[in-house]
């Protein structure tokens, strides 16, 4: 992978060097910190939005986020908690939508819809009443490794632990109402409450990813690990365990490149999160290509 | 008339109202262990209201109705059901024997431990084997979004068995199959029914892909419900009386059974949404 430093960075092309100076200083600690905890839950939760098909929601979830924040910056109580409060109330209006079936999928889009324009003129409103603000609106947007605290890490490490601990419970018979809603619910699975309980998982998770990547940026961390490792594999467990290796590396390999650049964070994630989803479908597109002359006849 | 007890399904004057309007009605119903029956019906008319009361889903208005010696939804762990549904999406990305998996153990909370204990290497005998039986092993390693629609057909079918079931309800599995698809699921589905001795009740919009595997046949209609051997309830006199509007029952040279005069929209697919 190819860091293009700039001229003033001390990138030594030593690993062992430039690892130590890259933890040097504790801000960069704490990115490292805060950027692992997001890139697993992001990996995790993702790799189900994506078998859900589900995208379209978590891109207003991540959207929603960004008013929050502003909202929350505003009222100068604190960026994480206008994430965490709008993404979670954003999850609920999503579910409270109806749903189900493909009768009602353009209905329910075209309300996801509604909600993500609404949040983003909110978010528009409160950049321009918080008037000394604009130039976090940058970082709310693409994202920011600046100044993440202690007390910042351990509520992102909170959350995202409890996400995932919610994962491992309902992992399976979610895995199944996502697969096949009809027969799982035939079977005793709780479809409804499962897809409520997945929503909030999803916003919780949007409003971690957005505080490294920025709101627009979300997808680079919750999209492109899962479709890259879903091209790869069609094993559940295989392309899980992928998705948040994918989403691991892409993050580490994003702080380090910003850090020794004066690029922007969103940027590198983004791009080389974008980098394996183009060489895993390469891959997926080049295995399938020769198929169906040497797949055995059904 | 045979002992009710005994029966896998029994019913006696069953019927089902649902938001005030009577479903079916008058429906005397048995069947024995190990049969093969069809649920034979026009659009609308309450074939999967029938598999919903079976399964306890959907109360009796009127009547009763015994399920595997119990009543309906007492005994389902002892039934595989496939609902009426929509083919998988192509870009699905799980394989076919994750998906028959599922039917063993997904609705189970909680995440299986890594490394190969007993109770792992025994789901994957029973789903290999179950898979084995719909011959279904060439491909069930694919992703099932990139299978047939009678490849898909066949692994739901193993994962409504994978629990050995004793009573399968299989709603509309030939729907939107091309017509060899049709004959060899409906094969595939008696042999199932004689060889591991599994009752079944099949709903079908068409009688002609299953009609030499059948032991018996309910028609529903707007009247009330006929239950009886093909021979016996596929006939213009019985069809003209249950609909109360002139029914005619044509044999083909090919015992092919075409029923005209049927109130029934013309469009094949027509129901294929359908969710009374």
């Amino acid at each position: 992978m190819v860091v293009v430093a700039d001229a003033g960075a001390r990138l030594t092309w030593n690993l062992v060097t430039d690892t130590r100076q890259l933890f040097a200083f504790h801000f960069m600690v704490n990115a490292f910190r805060a950027g692992t905890v997001v890139a697993v839950a992001a990996g995790a939760i993702g790799w189900f939005m994506v078998l859900r098909r589900q995208a379209f929601a978590g891109h207003t979830l991540a959207l929603v986020g960004f008013p929050g924040a502003a909202g929350a910056t505003w009222l100068g109580i604190g960026a994480a908690w206008g994430f965490f409060g709008f993404c979670s109330i954003a999850a609920l209006s999503i579910a409270a939508l109806p749903h189900r079936d493909a009768r009602g999928y353009s209905e329910q889009s075209a309300g996801i819809g509604v909600i993500q324009a609404f949040a983003l003129a909110c978010g528009f409103l409160f950049v321009s009443l918080y008037r000394g603000f604009l130039n976090g609106v940058n970082a709310l947007l693409f994202g920011s490794f600046l100044g993440i605290t202690d007390g910042q890490v351990l509520v992102l490490l909170v959350v995202g632990a409890v996400a995932l601990a919610v994962l491992v419970v309902a992992g399976r018979p979610l895995l199944f109402a996502s697969v096949d809603p009809g027969i799982a619910e035939a079977r005793g699975v709780p479809v409804r409450v499962l897809s409520l309980v997945f929503l909030l998982l999803l916003g919780l998770t949007v409003a971690e990813v957005s505080q490294i990547t920025g709101t627009l940026l979300v997808f680079a961390l919750l999209v492109m690990p899962a479709a890259a490792a879903q091209a790869l594999t069609a094993r559940p467990a295989s392309s899980l365990a992928l998705t948040v290796a994918i989403s691991l590396v892409v993050t580490w390999a994003g702080l380090g490149a910003a850090y020794y650049s004066p690029y922007p964070i969103g940027f590198f994630v983004t791009s080389f999160a974008f980098a394996v989803y183009a060489a895993a479908t390469a891959t997926a597109a080049v295995r399938r290509a020769p198929g169906p002359n040497i797949a055995p006849a059904p | 008339m045979r002992e009710a007890a005994r029966d896998a399904i029994h019913a006696r004057g069953a019927a089902v109202a649902l938001g005030g309007r009577t479903v079916w009605q008058g429906l005397d119903l048995a069947v024995g262990q190990g049969e093969f029956v069809a649920v034979l019906g026009p659009n609308g008319v309450g074939k999967s209201t029938l598999v919903k009361a079976i399964l306890g889903l959907v109360p009796l208005s009127a009547g009763a109705l015994s399920v595997l010696g119990g009543r309906p939804g007492e005994h389902n762990a002892g039934i595989g059901y496939l609902p009426q549904r929509r083919a998988f999406d192509a870009g699905l990305r799980v394989r076919g024997v994750d998906v028959v998996r599922l039917g063993l153990d997904g609705d189970r909370w909680g995440v299986p431990l890594p490394g190969r204990t007993r109770r792992r290497r025994d789901a994957d005998a029973r789903v290999a084997d179950v898979v084995n039986l719909v011959d279904a092993t060439a491909y069930a390693k694919r992703p099932i979004g990139e299978i047939s629609g009678g490849e898909q057909q066949r692994l739901l079918i193993a994962q409504a068995l994978v629990r050995r079931p004793r009573l399968l309800l299989l709603d509309e599995p030939l729907d939107s199959l091309d017509l060899p698809n049709q004959a060899a699921v409906a094969a595939l589905v008696s042999r199932i029914c004689h060889d591991e001795g599994v009752t079944v009740v099949m709903v079908a919009h068409d009688v002609n892909p299953i009609l030499p595997y059948v032991d018996d046949v309910v028609y529903l209609g707007p009247g009330g419900a006929v239950a009886g051997a093909p021979k016996q309830v596929i006939t213009s006199a019985t069809l003209t009386r249950l609909f109360g509007t002139p029914i005619e029952v044509l044999q083909a040279s090919d015992g092919r059974l075409v029923v005209v005069g049927q109130p029934e929209p013309p469009a094949y697919h027509a129901d294929r949404h359908e969710h009374p």
